[in-house]
């Protein structure tokens, strides 16, 4: 089953073509990243799929609904998913647990609200006003409210900006127990270990299109990369592409009586595809 | 993952909204020294000041006392949501909450909790401070009771549905408390809450007389001052039944423009 079903989606705003006619499907339970840099088109494509902004045109289907449609139907419908937006920075005089279980409220059927300040690692910060929290813990909270309401789909608009490497892992296994517990999530970022890490699959978008859906591994037919081998000999570093390194290390270790002297052998990253993709390489 | 069970209702979420609401109010230390006690600072200041006598068992500081309880209701409801609305909307808070399955109208029922939870201990702390140090007698007369319940309650339906819709005018929520308190102090200077208002300007009286305050102001000196005093008023008397119809008129029109003007973010 599609969980969103995205067909020729346009959006402009004045004379600038933000969307230029995106196609997009994600399945039940996938994670699906959107990669692109700044003004690519990325949040504007989410905030039409979360029902915050109008397309020009196109066809919308997000939990078989519409998300520009108004009134009851879409509050059973925003039921249905959690929403964690780039940036929000309330006043902050509410306690941590005093704010979930607010909107805890709003759901028809709630996640337990001590069970959600565990999973995002804010036990200690339980009766701490949002005021005093750092940055990561907000953005955790951010987190814990997105999935306060049990979401099918959760949408994910660059999560961890500003995280330390630690508390980035520790949301990273979140997402993770999430989609075990079968939620759809539909992330946008702009790291890409955290696509690697995430993702089943990711779009690569810019200037209002995508280039490329792909899974992280195979993108920009990365998987079918030549790798680089390297070594030096002669004093000098010697270079070869190959698309069977094993054969190139064997030959080399053939040729020298111990060690190659600095072999590498690298394959593409996920940066290096993705930097060629948008044109910065 | 069925969902069976029904979303709540708007009026609980309304009510549980109210409480949330209030709750932050009374942990912001400044919008409480702001909304609550500057009023009674400058009570404080003018009734000192001011200790000429207007009539025959008025003085100047029992008008003005009347006028601060009228000013009270622009300020807990107007002033209070058009500078915190602009805030909410800039922080990210509405969005937020715009992304939740609550219904607009939940929001609006919280708002006006808070509204009449901070209006009432303003009204209060007011009229204590009026009847403590400055002679203000309570009426006796149950009519005079009746104008005074629909006084605040209309009045500050009123200045509740003006707030949200001129939330919609401030560009920040930084800017917003720039924007909003010269339009409510000068609205105070020109409908008799400083001054005594027949001593105004013609223009300026009749400026005064498009905008609600000056007919909370005049309806609550025809609670909380001698009947005798009517004679001075513009007209003669109190006008009961025109204030009555003015604030309903602007209750309407607030209304109306709240519901058009509300936006949940700036884009």
């Amino acid at each position: 089953m599609n969980v969103i079903e995205v067909q020729g989606l346009h959006k402009s705003y004045a004379d600038i073509k933000a969307v230029d006619g995106i196609d997009l499907t994600i399945s039940q339970g996938e994670i699906f990243a959107l990669l692109g840099p700044n003004g690519a088109g990325k949040t504007t494509t989410v905030e039409i799929l979360e029902g915050f902004r109008k397309a020009d045109s196109g066809s919308i289907s997000v939990l078989g609904f519409d998300p520009s449609q108004r009134g009851v139907q879409s509050r059973i419908w925003r039921n249905r998913i959690g929403i964690v937006l780039q940036s929000t920075a309330d006043a902050g005089d509410l306690t941590v647990q005093e704010t979930l279980s607010h909107f805890a409220k709003y759901y028809s059927s709630p996640r337990d609200v001590d069970e959600v300040i565990n999973s995002v690692g804010l036990d200690e910060k339980r009766g701490a006003l949002i005021r005093t929290l750092s940055g990561g813990q907000r953005r955790r909270l951010d987190v814990g409210l997105g999935i306060i309401g049990s979401p099918e789909l959760l949408f994910l608009d660059e999560p961890t900006t500003g995280f330390d490497p630690e508390a980035r892992r520790a949301f990273w296994a979140l997402i993770q127990s999430l989609r075990k517990g079968g939620t759809t999530i539909l992330l946008t970022t702009h790291y890409l270990d955290e696509a690697e890490a995430l993702a089943d699959r990711v779009a690569v978008i810019t200037r209002g299109k995508i280039l490329e859906v792909s899974t992280p591994t195979q993108l920009g037919g990365r998987a079918s990369a030549k790798a680089r081998i390297q070594w030096k000999s002669d004093g000098v570093i010697h270079e070869e592409l190959s698309d069977n390194p094993t054969d190139v290390v064997r030959r080399l270790a053939s040729q020298f009586p111990g060690e190659i002297p600095e072999l590498q052998v690298v394959r593409p990253s996920l940066e290096d595809i993705y930097l060629s993709m948008i044109g910065e390489k | 993952m069925s969902k069976t069970k029904s979303l709540p209702t708007t009026i609980a979420l309304g009510v549980a909204r109210g409480g949330l609401e209030i709750r932050q109010f009374m942990r912001q230390r400044e919008s409480v020294v702001f909304t609550l006690a500057f009023p009674i600072i400058l009570l404080a200041i003018f009734g000192s000041v001011f200790k000429t006598t207007l009539a025959e068992g008025v003085t100047f500081s029992q008008y003005f006392v009347a006028g601060m309880i009228a000013s009270g209701l622009v300020n807990t409801g107007f002033q209070q949501l058009a500078i915190i609305i602009p805030m909410e909307r800039e922080f990210g808070s509405l969005k937020r909450l715009r992304g939740t399955p609550m219904h607009v109208a939940s929001y609006f029922i919280g708002k006006s909790i808070l509204v009449f939870v901070s209006m009432t201990i303003q009204v209060l702390l007011l009229l204590a401070a009026g009847i403590i140090f400055f002679g203000v007698e309570l009426p006796t007369d149950p009519y005079k009771w009746l104008t005074f319940t629909w006084l605040i309650v209309l009045g500050s339906a009123a200045s509740t549905a003006l707030g949200i819709a001129f939330a919609a005018v401030p560009k920040s929520g930084r800017g917003a408390s720039a924007v909003v308190s010269p339009v409510v102090i000068i609205l105070q200077f020109f409908s008799g809450v400083f001054f005594v208002f027949t001593d105004l300007p013609g223009w300026m009286q009749q400026v005064a007389a498009l905008f609600p305050l000056k007919w909370m102001t005049q309806g609550m000196r025809s609670v909380f001052l001698p009947d005798s005093f009517a004679a001075r008023e513009v007209a003669g008397s109190w006008e009961t039944e025109r204030t009555f119809i003015i604030l309903l008129a602007w209750l309407i029109a607030g209304v109306f423009l709240a519901i058009r003007s509300f936006k949940w973010s700036r884009d």
